[in-house]
């Protein structure tokens, strides 16, 4: 029987406000163990909390630049479950009445646009830290950091409207891409400010009524994502295919061994007993409210795409993958406004920038290539100071080290020769060299003059003028 | 409604409450006769009435985002039963 997968994605986006959600211990990332806390977010008796302002309009940042509709009245309630990272033994969160629902994400799936729903949005506070030792198994205890308990988080639940584990991943990019654009968090997977956990189900294709869906955890990285979702629909599939049934349970990802887990059977850790949190006033959130927050997000990325297009004639798929990262997309607004050739830019940064980067596994941000060393040497490059070919080994140098191209050309000796005196005598030499190659292209042979330019190029460590060396070599031939 | 023994345990291991088998059959009782009483309730005519949110008629209670000094490592750990170094050592909660 053929399937079809269903897939929905619940992600965790940590905010990037200065305090905790409901107390003012400061959120640094990497602090020492148990430094950022306080009576509230470890949960003492008789403490109260009090609502960060700043991270309400942080999460209707977000909701808007999701296309979500804001709620005019929203409330917090407890979710009631026994667990060491909680010290209060539930955590603050919304249920009934969240801040948002209702939004979108359009994801591009090989040219072809598609629209995944966001059913709900909402705020709530992350969780402690547990630490085991490395030996998992053998360990008789774990070891509890509360400096991450009460750090505010949004929770993005979206439809089951993802169809494969490829569609998972570019749904989960491009709500990465869109929170990094409005600035209210790092969305760091690996530092854990940005989660993902996936509700996945099979149904024999055509059915309208949802399989019985387990939901997957520990997929840290966007390669994980997709990992771990091929290999739980193949498995989904191998169940059912063999008459077997399955079972709605939590299943953990193991990265090492590549499969997922079962963890504990859903229904019952699922009893949270959800009831409202009476130690805060409900929110009330006027339109005034929401269309002030509203005025405060940036340009986001398809508006930007769609400028990129309109001012710069660029093709939609650069648009796409210059706006797909912030970060991305300021360097090349910053490198075009000292260096206007656009599509030479977008060329450099979608060619020779993302292989660097790829290969690396880096970011933009994480290098010290700056927008000006890019177009000092694009510059360089126009000017004749070097060629083409060249250009990449010193971007490549400029990549790692940030040094200035005029100085890593000056250093390398890599300026190209454009003195047509020195390279008719590297042409001369190469002639009487290679007597063979000069007989096959005067008997008509055009590939020999390839070879003849090579020479010239292998003799000169490639900083002969390319455009010089074929005009001189052709008189040359041809007297 | 009736609150049967077997619901008084799953919400007794929800809650990590340790019970005699005298008070489960106690507890059934009294729970079971709790929500009679709000079947009870559940008979008046509420269509018209805004729900009750919160007993205060407070909203939006909200502070701004600055941070203050909380407690210092020494004191946060001072009632943990364990601890490691800086952190809380608690039995191990490893499922699976």
């Amino acid at each position: 029987m053929e399937y079809e997968t269903v897939i929905g994605l619940e992600v965790h986006v940590e905010l990037k406000t200065r305090t905790k959600v409901f107390c003012s211990c400061p959120t640094t990332f990497g602090a020492k163990p148990n430094t950022q806390v306080c009576p509230v977010c470890l949960g003492l008796p008789g403490v109260l909390p009090v609502l960060n302002e700043k991270a309400v309009e942080f999460t209707i940042q977000a909701a808007l630049a999701l296309n979500c509709q804001i709620a005019g009245f929203s409330k917090f309630d407890r979710k009631n479950y026994f667990y060491p990272d909680m010290p209060k033994d539930y955590q603050i969160s919304q249920y009934d009445l969240p801040l948002a629902a209702g939004g979108h994400i359009d994801i591009n799936l090989s040219g072809e646009n598609k629209r995944i729903r966001i059913k709900r949005l909402h705020l709530e506070e992350d969780t402690g830290k547990l630490l085991h030792s490395d030996d998992l198994a053998a360990a008789a205890s774990s070891l509890v950091d509360f400096n991450r308990a009460g750090v505010p988080l949004i929770e993005i639940v979206s439809e089951p409207d993802i169809r494969s584990p490829e569609e998972a991943r570019l749904y989960l990019n491009k709500l990465k891409g869109i929170i990094e654009y409005t600035g209210v968090s790092d969305v760091k997977m690996q530092e854990g400010s940005l989660r993902c956990d996936a509700n996945v189900s099979l149904r024999p294709k055509g059915a309208k009524e949802f399989g019985t869906r387990t939901e997957i955890k520990n997929m840290n990285s966007f390669r994980a994502v997709q990992r771990g979702l091929e290999y739980e629909v193949e498995r989904q599939k191998k169940v059912l295919e063999s008459g077997g049934k399955v079972l709605q349970e939590t299943r953990h990802w193991d990265e090492t061994r590549g499969i997922t887990v079962s963890l504990r059977s859903k229904e019952e850790a699922h009893d949270y007993r959800y009831f409202p949190e009476p130690d805060l006033a409900p929110l009330v959130i006027s339109r005034e409210w929401v269309q002030e927050i509203r005025h405060l997000l940036p340009e986001l990325p398809a508006a930007k795409k769609a400028r990129l297009i309109e001012v710069y004639r660029l093709p939609e798929y650069d648009a796409e993958v210059l706006t797909s990262s912030k970060a991305l997309g300021d360097f090349f607004d910053a490198t075009v406004a000292s260096y206007p050739e656009a599509k030479t830019v977008s060329n450099w940064m979608m060619g020779e920038l993302m292989k660097y980067l790829n290969a690396r596994n880096l970011e933009i941000g994480e290098i010290p290539l700056t927008p000006g060393l890019l177009a000092d040497l694009l510059r360089l490059i126009d000017q004749g100071t070097i060629s083409g070919k060249i250009a990449k080994t010193i971007f490549e140098e400029m990549c790692s080290t940030g040094q200035p191209p005029e100085k890593i050309v000056q250093e390398k000796g890599l300026v190209q020769i454009s003195d047509e005196g020195a390279i008719a005598r590297v042409v001369e030499e190469v002639i009487a060299g290679n007597q063979q190659s000069v007989a096959d292209y005067r008997a008509g042979k055009e590939k020999a003059l390839t070879f003849l330019v090579g020479q010239v190029m292998k003799v000169t460590r490639g900083k002969a003028n390319p455009e010089a060396v074929n005009r001189i070599l052709r008189e040359k031939l041809q007297s | 409604m009736k609150i049967s023994t077997e619901m008084v345990e799953h919400v007794a291991w929800l809650a990590r409450l340790a019970i005699t088998g005298e008070e489960k059959e106690q507890l059934s009782a009294q729970l079971s006769r709790i929500l009679d009483h709000m079947d009870k309730l559940n008979e008046l005519d509420t269509t018209e009435v805004e729900p009750t949110f919160h007993v205060l008629d407070l909203r939006n209670v909200l502070r701004k985002d600055e941070a203050r000094p909380g407690l210092t490592v020494e004191a946060a750990l001072d009632n943990a039963p364990e601890r490691e170094g800086n952190l809380f050592k608690v039995p191990k909660i490893v499922e699976g």
